[in-house]
């Protein structure tokens, strides 16, 4: 099954907190793959495992979780990695960028320190060199007068400013691999299209793969070319956009979508939602775990439904929509 | 250049923001201590009513009190804090000047101990929370700033003094030997606030999202730890620092009086025992510039390590 052209591969990934209350079950038996260059978003709500997914395979982790399964990236598993293993990777071939820039920069310390830091560190090189490639960065992501905003601190930057600098900051040393973790979502509407055009233009650059994390379905379709659909810990769809806009296999992907407000539609039919909530991780329930809110479950879904797959290479986790 | 110059700015409007802080306090301890019960020259045995009104006029405690008070801040406006009432043939600012740095020494010595052995136990116990190395550093931290110093000092003199031999029980000749018991008991609570103190906000900084951002850099833990936890951590730390170090070398009366160390903290018990009001007026004040100052130091260290503050100040 191990393919060479995949950057990274998820296999049976399974995601566990312990808590005073019993274990959450965050992440339960996924499996997704990216190929090198590669756009990959996940959506699903909040508490779907996205976020969870990622910090397993960055090895961050809150203390009381535990990851199982395999995360091959290049054909090594980052689970089974030391610290000090993933530390060759982290941060060089591996960049995570943070859903809140807000608080994900170092208030202590001068941008310029915490960008050169990486390369200092991952290509040894030395202050000037590594200053004057932050610079670069920084001017790449469209920072106005770098040299002079390169020396202040991040509370002397804007919400958008200090995201792109963390999107600087993740492209320094040109990883295979970026992780962006609802970047755009702390953002208002007209710096998240910035910030998404910004990382799709350096992703054509630099050939970076890139794993998307966000519940906003409209960045998604401006990124990404392949949506993983995460529900309850599960991949419950996993398709090309297209498929996933266009032809919904999953009833949950088709709610996600329906609540997606519309400018073309007639105001008085208010905004759609899914009805309920999402189940408790504590005691996941046996057998599907959207039947509780699918308009469509009926007795087979107490039995836990197969990943159903056609020659599109489109996957859903459901009875329905049955391929010959 | 323009933050550093409105840095000299707000400096030196904290400095003279001192004067009128030292006056109120100047004027509060004037008038408490004349409001207390009792004289400096009255003793079991009645003085000669003659005598009496000569040492009153001697020291102007004849004169009404707004005019012994507006005579008393002129004086201390030329740093002078008068003749002892008790200690005859003194000064107030010959006994400070002899004794504070006896207590300076130990107290400077004691705040260092403490500071280093603090925050290096409250980081180690932070980066193993939970453990049992945990668990012990914080039993013993509850347990040093628990048992007070009177039971510490006598412990210590037993062991250290009597029972082994090691070094002088009391006493002091400005050697090293004479220094260690003081010290250590001195800084035994500080260093147990100061590791309490550390652990709980290097955990706090430890969670914090730009922690996480530094590990996934992939830094390693220690350059994560000292690079981008330490700062934040010590915040809380050097803010405790201002006070505390301003209590420490003023003197303790406790650990002067067992190792019978000739500093300062003795003269604010002596002092006030005595209606010795100079002496009272003396240390009050010192102990309040102090303060004042300490507390002015550690803002600007504040400044220097949070750039926020730094920032704001400029404005």
């Amino acid at each position: 099954m191990d393919n060479p052209a995949n950057l990274l591969e998820i296999k049976d990934l399974n995601v566990g907190f312990d808590t005073p209350d019993g274990k959450v079950h965050a992440v339960n038996c996924l499996n997704v793959s990216i190929k090198a260059g590669d756009a990959l978003a996940i959506v699903g709500e909040s508490g779907s495992g996205k976020t969870q997914t990622v910090m397993s395979i960055m090895g961050l982790l809150a203390e009381n979780g535990h990851a199982s399964g395999q995360a091959l990236f290049k054909g090594k598993d980052l689970l089974q990695m030391t610290t000090s293993e993933l530390n060759q990777h982290r941060g060089r071939e591996i960049a995570m960028i943070f859903q809140d820039p807000m608080t994900s920069l170092n208030p202590y310390l001068r941008i310029d320190k915490q960008m050169t830091e990486v390369v200092m560190h991952h290509q040894g090189l030395n202050k000037t060199e590594a200053r004057a490639h932050a610079v670069e960065m920084l001017r790449a992501v469209r920072i106005p007068d770098p040299e002079r905003r390169i020396r202040q601190y991040p509370h002397e930057f804007s919400g958008g400013m200090r995201q792109r600098v963390m999107v600087a900051m993740g492209l320094l040393c040109a990883p295979d691999l970026l992780i962006a973790d609802e970047p755009t979502t702390a953002l208002d509407v007209t710096v998240q299209a910035q910030i998404s055009h910004l990382m799709s233009a350096l992703r054509r650059q630099s050939n970076t793969a890139i794993i998307l994390i966000t519940h906003d379905l409209g960045v998604v379709a401006g990124l990404a070319e392949r949506v993983l659909v995460m529900y309850a810990g599960e991949a419950v769809e996993c398709g090309s956009v297209e498929q996933i806009y266009y032809d919904p296999k999953h009833p949950y992907t088709q709610g996600l979508l329906a609540s997606v407000p519309r400018l073309d539609k007639p105001e008085e039919d208010g905004l759609n939602s899914i009805p309920g909530n999402p189940p408790n991780l504590l005691a996941l329930p046996e057998g599907c775990k959207f039947r509780d809110r699918c308009p469509k479950a009926h007795e087979a879904c107490s039995e836990k439904p197969p990943m159903q797959l056609d020659e599109q290479k489109h996957a859903w986790r459901c009875f329905l929509g049955e391929t010959a | 250049m323009i933050q550093d110059s409105g840095m000299l700015k707000h400096s030196l409007q904290r400095l003279l923001g001192l004067i009128p802080t030292l006056l109120m306090l100047v004027t509060v301890a004037f008038f408490l201590i004349r409001v207390a019960p009792g004289g400096p020259f009255d003793s079991e045995k009645l003085l000669p009513p003659e005598v009496e009104a000569n040492l009153s006029a001697r020291y102007h405690l004849d004169e009404p009190v707004l005019q012994q008070y507006f005579r008393y801040v002129g004086q201390i406006a030329a740093l002078d804090f008068g003749p002892s009432y008790h200690y005859k043939d003194w000064t107030v600012n010959e006994l400070i000047a002899q004794s504070f740095p006896v207590s300076l020494t130990v107290g400077l010595s004691a705040m260092v101990l403490a500071f280093f052995v603090g925050t290096l136990l409250g980081i180690a116990a932070a980066l193993r929370q939970n453990t049992r190395t945990d668990y012990s550093l914080m039993g013993f931290a509850m347990l040093g700033m628990s048992v007070p110093n009177f039971v510490i000092a006598p412990v210590l003199i037993l062991l250290l003094a009597v029972y082994a031999g090691w070094l002088p029980a009391g006493g002091w000749d400005w050697s090293i030997a004479y220094m260690v018991l003081p010290v250590i008991t001195l800084s035994l609570p500080a260093i147990a606030y100061i590791a309490r103190l550390t652990r709980g906000s290097m955990i706090e900084v430890l969670n914090s999202n730009f922690i996480r951002t530094a590990r996934a850099k992939g830094l390693p833990e220690s350059t994560v730890i000292r690079r981008h936890a330490l700062r934040p951590a010590l915040l809380p730390v050097i803010s405790f620092l201002g006070p505390a170090t301003a209590a420490m070398i003023s003197g303790s009366v406790v650990i002067e009086r067992i190792f019978s160390i000739p500093g300062l903290g003795s003269y604010f018990v002596q002092g006030a025992l005595n209606r010795d009001y100079t002496l009272v007026m003396g240390v009050v004040i010192f102990y309040g510039f102090l303060i004042i100052i300490l507390n002015f130091l550690v803002d600007l260290v504040y400044a220097w390590l949070n750039p926020k503050i730094r920032y704001d100040e400029k404005r």
